[in-house]
């Protein structure tokens, strides 16, 4: 790719609203103050109050849980002397062996793997970013950190069991398994997590891309150091 | 875009492309940039047509078949709606009801008239109509509800020969259709809504 780098705005405070790209400056704004677009009405930015810290409190948190939902049962049951329990993958794992393999995939990219890589690329991000000199590599994490948090559907997932266990109630026990509070919690924890997240500020504290190239003297070096 | 400056979708920094260039890439996170994204209307398009085709099998075929002593059962995503209905247990179903046959639908017919409104550039409802973009994007997610709900029946309720249940290959379209409507969302360029504002206003200067 032979594309060339665009020339920044003297003035940084100026954006162009992603949903409606009216050109506008982005105000100073106190503590807990956000910014609307004044045609779309879309929350520019909201100035949060220590978003690495807290992100990193939430990411850790949700990463313990997250280990708990995924290793023990999630529902139980039991009916006419007989017992059976399930975990998350579990289900997966069933519907695979039913011949549903592209439904088990999904299930498991959407309640197993995208969550754990919201967590996992979030505290990557949190963490890296801590740094005096934030390495460039966050930018390829805050690149996929969107899409894995648009695809991790823990709270759907939740809804949805929940809505299994009072059908299966009808002519069986069912049990709620550890993983099933645990899961609970872990759905408050992550939206905790995303809302104290502010994408913004580690953006304005990474090296820029065309830095670098200048630096090296030639166009954009392959990989960061 | 009148102005000539693209805004970076991934990192928010406005920048200007350098002269004779159209496409550039954003000089803080090297993310390719354009003034919109790139064949919006066709992709999103594509995948609101494959999810309207998918949503025929989805809601004839059934999702979940239960096999007990008395024989064999299948139900649809309309069925077990209707099973869940029960003096104790109507709002559950209303929950159901609406993630699994509202939402989808109310899905693909916004997104429709998203994408039909976009191309005639309308100037109308501007504001009502990303109001409704958004809406469809934090909304889809949800329609997953009756995946998981079968995907979880039928994994615990394996008490063979007694009784079993197995997922059926509606499943797998309405699987499909929550996919290809989130996949729509995410190609649809709001920006889009707003462009013709920008033509009339041209016009009236």
């Amino acid at each position: 790719m032979n594309r060339v780098h665009n020339r920044a705005l003297a003035d940084p405070a100026l954006i162009a609203c992603p949903d409606c790209d009216l050109v506008q400056r982005l105000p100073e704004l106190p503590v807990g103050a956000s910014a609307r677009c004044p045609r779309c009405d879309l929350e520019l930015w909201r100035h949060r109050e220590d978003p690495l810290g807290r992100t990193l409190a939430f990411a850790l948190a949700a990463s313990g849980l997250y280990a708990i939902a995924n290793s023990v049962p999630m529902l139980g049951l039991a009916a006419v002397g007989r017992e059976a329990s399930t975990t998350i993958a579990g289900g997966a794992q069933q519907l695979w062996q039913s011949g549903q393999q592209a439904v088990a995939v999904l299930v498991v990219f959407t309640a197993v793997v995208a969550p754990a890589l919201q967590i996992g690329l979030t505290l990557a991000i949190v963490f890296a970013a801590h740094r005096e000199r934030p390495p460039r590599w966050i930018a390829t994490l805050l690149r996929h950190q969107p899409t894995a948090s648009t695809w991790s559907m823990l709270e759907v997932m939740m809804l949805g069991v929940l809505v299994a266990l009072i059908k299966i109630a009808d002519y069986a026990t069912v049990v709620p398994g550890l993983a099933l509070f645990a899961l609970g919690a872990l759905i408050f924890l992550l939206a905790a997590m995303q809302a104290s997240f502010d994408p913004r500020e580690i953006w304005d504290r990474i090296g820029w891309a065309a830095d670098r190239g200048d630096r090296a003297g030639h166009r954009e070096a392959p990989t960061a150091s | 875009m009148e102005l000539g400056l693209q805004g970076c979708e991934l990192c928010g920094l406005l920048s200007r492309p350098a002269a004779g260039a159209d496409e550039g890439s954003c000089p803080r996170c090297a993310s390719e940039l354009s003034f919109r994204k790139r064949d919006s209307l066709e992709r999103c398009w594509a995948c609101v047509v494959a999810a309207a085709i998918c949503y025929l099998p989805a809601n004839l075929l059934p999702v979940l078949t239960t096999t007990t002593a008395a024989g064999a059962e299948s139900d649809t995503i309309l069925q077990g709606v209707a099973l869940l209905w029960s003096p104790t247990g109507w709002p559950l179903s209303l929950i159901v009801l609406a993630a699994s046959i509202l939402i989808p639908s109310g899905k693909i017919v916004a997104l429709g008239y998203l994408l039909i409104s976009a191309q005639r550039g309308s100037a109308e409802s501007q504001a009502q109509r990303v109001r409704l973009y958004r809406m469809v994007k934090f909304i889809g997610r949800w329609s997953m509800v009756d995946v998981f709900v079968d995907t979880f029946t039928a994994a615990l309720v394996q008490l063979q020969p007694l009784m079993s249940v197995e997922p059926g290959p509606g499943l797998f379209f309405f699987a499909a259709v929550v996919v290809l409507t989130m996949l729509a969302v995410e190609c649809f360029d709001p920006r889009l809504i707003w462009d013709s504002t920008r033509r009339s206003e041209v016009q009236h200067v």
